[in-house]
């Protein structure tokens, strides 16, 4: 025996040894995010049988649905004929029928192309708005939306000269795009009219007259603000246009209109219908009431009585209504305040009122903003020289606006579903109203599950993809190191 | 009762407006279109198609009144009004008449201000039940669940036959149709109770209409039919007598197949005047000679519009019952054309 080998010193190193089996991977996660207490392996355990027992009582349903035949009576025969009596199953061919009215009401067939045109149009206006200068995403955005826009005006059946229209228009969209993207913010100012006049129609020199007396304004107002002051050039900007707008215009347009009969048929409100009608009254109310909820919250915060107690008064009132209220004002009340047979359209009416409802909470919410900010802001701004208007436009509302994102765009969310509402006044909403009169066809009277997922899930996409756009922007703005 | 005055003041407000303008049929003359107030969705009575076009029994008589009115039966404009709407809707002029299954009642046409015409379609609450529930009578439905919709006049009427028949029953509240049909189906309650016109399309779309029966009872009085506006007469006539010619078409057998033929052969003297071929009896009431000619080549006659839309060939098949001609046993009765 040696020395040597009587002590006790390891000289070799050991293998690396695996970690016990419970310490890694799926395993692993499994044990500390489910199991990791007797009552968390129970929840689990009960969560696991409640999504069994949904998918089990569900899915013969899906995997049995029908997308051909003419009747909910047809449709039970097939699924007879295919999984045997008893088996129930999906009719989805009510939807393969009746698509269209979902999602444009009793807009004219061939002129579907319009609001499709108009919707992506509306996309790529938002783009430079959202995402101001960023030349990549702007770019981006616009090719995606035009692609899918150009499918969608082919899926609906678009005529050659209009769908060759758009791509010319769309090509020199991208082109703006890709060499100035701070321009692009033009085609977010013009698009309300060219929105107006693709979904009406009528003669385009309508919105054009609107267009030059919005031009007359801003050039009235950039050549007198220096002289007079913001708010007197604003009012003599504002005298000039209603001049043009009431008494100039009409003797312009309709020479025009006569010598250059460029036009698109026009559509009665009353035909719109589906999602059109919700965007068009969701659109506009949130893109109004943002501009008007925002002098509302600065008014509220003002010092000069008079504006204050407008302000108050406006915002209590409203906010102190239920929405459906409002609606049954729109459509009932009014008509008794208007001259008899006026015709003053039912959804214009709707518009005006959700829009000052949703002004009244957006208000709320941007006096959130405001109140969150130190006294000291005003101040310095006060200290550098700056007016009230050169103040909130530099220092107060950029930070303001920020803290409101979240539940400014929770109010939107939740606005774009109250349209939904306007079912009650007899509009044609896609959740009741276009789902009540589908269901009153003899062929499809019964079908009850499947018009309420299709609109469903049409309203979980915009409202998932808006909220993630908050939390984009929450995270692009942020500008503290937390 | 303070909902009823504060509704009734608002009528008679705007009737003091409507007075001072023009009467309703110079309105639609110059408008060149007729607004009809029509439901949101009612199964054979009045639904816009997948081409959006409205179809329905109710439908064709709007268009059988702008075809007597304007010359044209697609000159219609259909307004579609809920339960809560659609008096209103009228009284302001928002429409110009309103044919939406409402039920002629007193207080309608007294409180609300508002003049029912006639009657095209004689309605009454009825019950369904499944087969194997072994009842024959609504009399036995002691101790029942009943499937009904919340805020109407049929939920009165429930009361009120279950309290005289000294029975007792659970109401299941429903919000719509849709709703009450897969409630019924799968066995929430053991009766549905609507409109015998309701009760006949429901049980036509369920998976096995045999396995359900319809009680014999019927224990209201629903007369549905055209509303107009209260005090302007000349309108209203013109509502009537359109719907009038109709039913009177029927009971002399003239159809939107043999009209021109009529036309040109008949010797009834009645029918002359009625087509225009002899007086101006159109000129009474503002119109032309042809008017009732027109209104009865829109759609055909009143049972052939019957026929079309809710009849036995339909798979809603409703039978004539009080609804047929005056000389079959039914309701249906036109005053002479004199």
């Amino acid at each position: 025996m040696t020395q040597s080998s009587m002590s006790f010193v390891r000289d070799k190193m050991l293998t690396q040894q695996k970690p016990p089996v419970s310490e890694v991977g799926a395993v692993r996660w499994v044990r500390e995010n489910l199991f990791s207490s007797p009552l968390n392996g129970f929840l689990t355990l009960i969560s696991l049988y409640v999504v069994y027992w949904i998918i089990a009582s569900s899915l013969p349903w899906f995997l049995n649905g029908v997308w051909t035949a003419n009747s909910l009576g047809e449709c039970r025969q097939i699924i007879e004929a295919n999984a045997g009596p008893g088996a129930e199953g999906a009719c989805w061919a009510i939807l393969r029928e009746r698509w269209h009215q979902f999602l444009f009401g009793f807009y004219p067939m061939d002129a579907y192309w319009r609001p499709v045109l108009a919707f992506g149009l509306m996309l790529m206006a938002l783009a430079p708005a959202l995402y101001y200068g960023l030349r990549r995403v702007n770019m981006l955005m616009l090719g995606t939306v035009s692609v899918l826009t150009l499918l969608g005006m082919l899926g609906v059946g678009t005529d050659g000269f209009h769908l060759l229209l758009s791509v010319v228009v769309f090509a020199a969209l991208f082109a703006v795009a890709a060499l100035m993207p701070k321009k692009l913010l033009w085609l977010t100012l013009v698009y309300p009219l060219v929105g107006f006049y693709l979904l009406w129609g009528g003669s385009v020199w309508g919105p054009v007259g609107v267009a030059i007396g919005f031009g007359l304004l801003v050039v009235v107002w950039n050549k007198l603000q220096s002289r007079l002051g913001a708010v007197v050039a604003g009012g003599i900007a504002v005298a000039v246009a209603l001049i043009w707008w009431l008494q100039v215009q009409p003797m312009v347009t309709t020479p025009l209109a006569h010598m250059m009969p460029i036009r698109l048929m026009s559509v009665d409100s009353d035909q719109f219908g589906g999602f059109l009608l919700s965007f068009v009254i969701g659109v506009t109310a949130v893109s109004a009431s943002l501009p008007m909820g925002l002098l509302l919250a600065l008014g509220r915060r003002s010092d000069m009585v008079f504006i204050k107690s407008v302000s108050v008064v406006f915002i209590e009132f409203i906010r102190g209504v239920p929405l459906i209220t409002m609606l049954f004002t729109a459509s009932l009340l009014l008509n008794y305040f208007l001259p008899p047979r006026s015709n003053f359209d039912l959804i214009l009416r709707v518009i005006i009122l959700v829009t000052f409802f949703a002004a009244a909470y957006i208000a709320e919410v941007i006096r959130g903003g405001l109140a969150a900010l130190p006294k000291g802001q005003s101040e310095a701004a006060d200290a550098l020289g700056l007016d009230y208007w050169q103040a909130q436009r530099f220092i107060i509302l950029p930070q303001a606006l920020k803290i409101s994102i979240p539940g400014i765009v929770s109010s939107f969310i939740g606005l774009f579903k109250d349209t939904t509402l306007v079912a009650l006044v007899g509009l044609a909403d896609p959740l009741q109203g276009i789902t009540k009169m589908v269901r009153a066809d003899i062929n499809w009277k019964g079908v009850y599950w499947e018009p309420l997922l299709f609109v469903g899930v049409i309203f979980f996409i915009f409202c998932f993809g808006m909220s993630r756009y908050s939390m984009y922007l929450e995270r692009k703005l942020k500008t503290d190191h937390r | 009762m303070k909902k009823s005055v504060f509704l009734g003041t608002l009528v008679a407000t705007s009737l003091l407006a409507g007075f001072a303008s023009a009467s309703t049929l110079d309105d639609v003359k110059a408008r060149g279109e007729l607004i009809c107030g029509s439901n949101t969705g009612l199964t054979g009575f009045g639904a816009p198609d997948a081409t959006g076009q409205y179809m329905g029994f109710d439908a064709d008589l709007c268009k059988a009144v702008a075809a007597a009115v304007l010359g044209d039966a697609s000159k219609v404009k259909y307004v579609p009004t809920t339960g809560e709407t659609r008096f209103t809707a009228l009284a302001s002029g928002e429409v110009d008449m309103l044919v939406r299954n409402s039920t002629w009642t007193f207080s309608r046409d007294n409180d609300l201000k508002l003049d029912f015409v006639a009657v095209n379609y004689y309605d009454g609450q009825g019950f369904m039940v499944r087969k194997d529930l072994g009842v024959s009578s609504a009399k036995e439905l002691d101790g029942a669940t009943i499937c009904i919709q919340t805020g109407t006049t049929t939920e009165l009427n429930l009361a009120d036959f279950f309290k005289t028949n000294n029975i007792n029953y659970t109401p299941v509240t429903i919000q719509d149709d849709a709703e009450g049909q897969r409630q019924f189906l799968a066995g929430a309650c053991d009766a549905y109770t609507t409109d015998a016109s309701g009760l006949a399309a429901l049980r036509a779309t369920l998976p096995s209409p045999a396995d359900y029966v319809v009680l014999p009872e019927i224990i209201s009085k629903e007369p549905l039919g055209p509303v107009v506006r209260h005090g302007d007469n000349q309108w209203g006539d013109i509502v009537r007598w359109t719907y009038y010619a109709l039913v009177a078409a029927e009971e002399k057998g003239i159809t939107k197949a043999n009209i021109e033929e009529v036309a040109a052969s008949t010797n009834d003297p009645e029918v002359k005047r009625m087509l225009g071929l002899e007086g101006d009896l159109g000129a009474m009431m503002g119109l032309d000679k042809e008017w009732a000619k027109r209104a009865i080549a829109a759609n055909g006659n009143y049972g052939e519009i019957f026929e079309a839309n809710i009849g036995a060939s339909t798979p809603i098949g409703l039978a004539r019952g009080l609804n047929a001609q005056w000389t079959q046993g039914g309701l249906q009765y036109a005053p002479p054309f004199r």
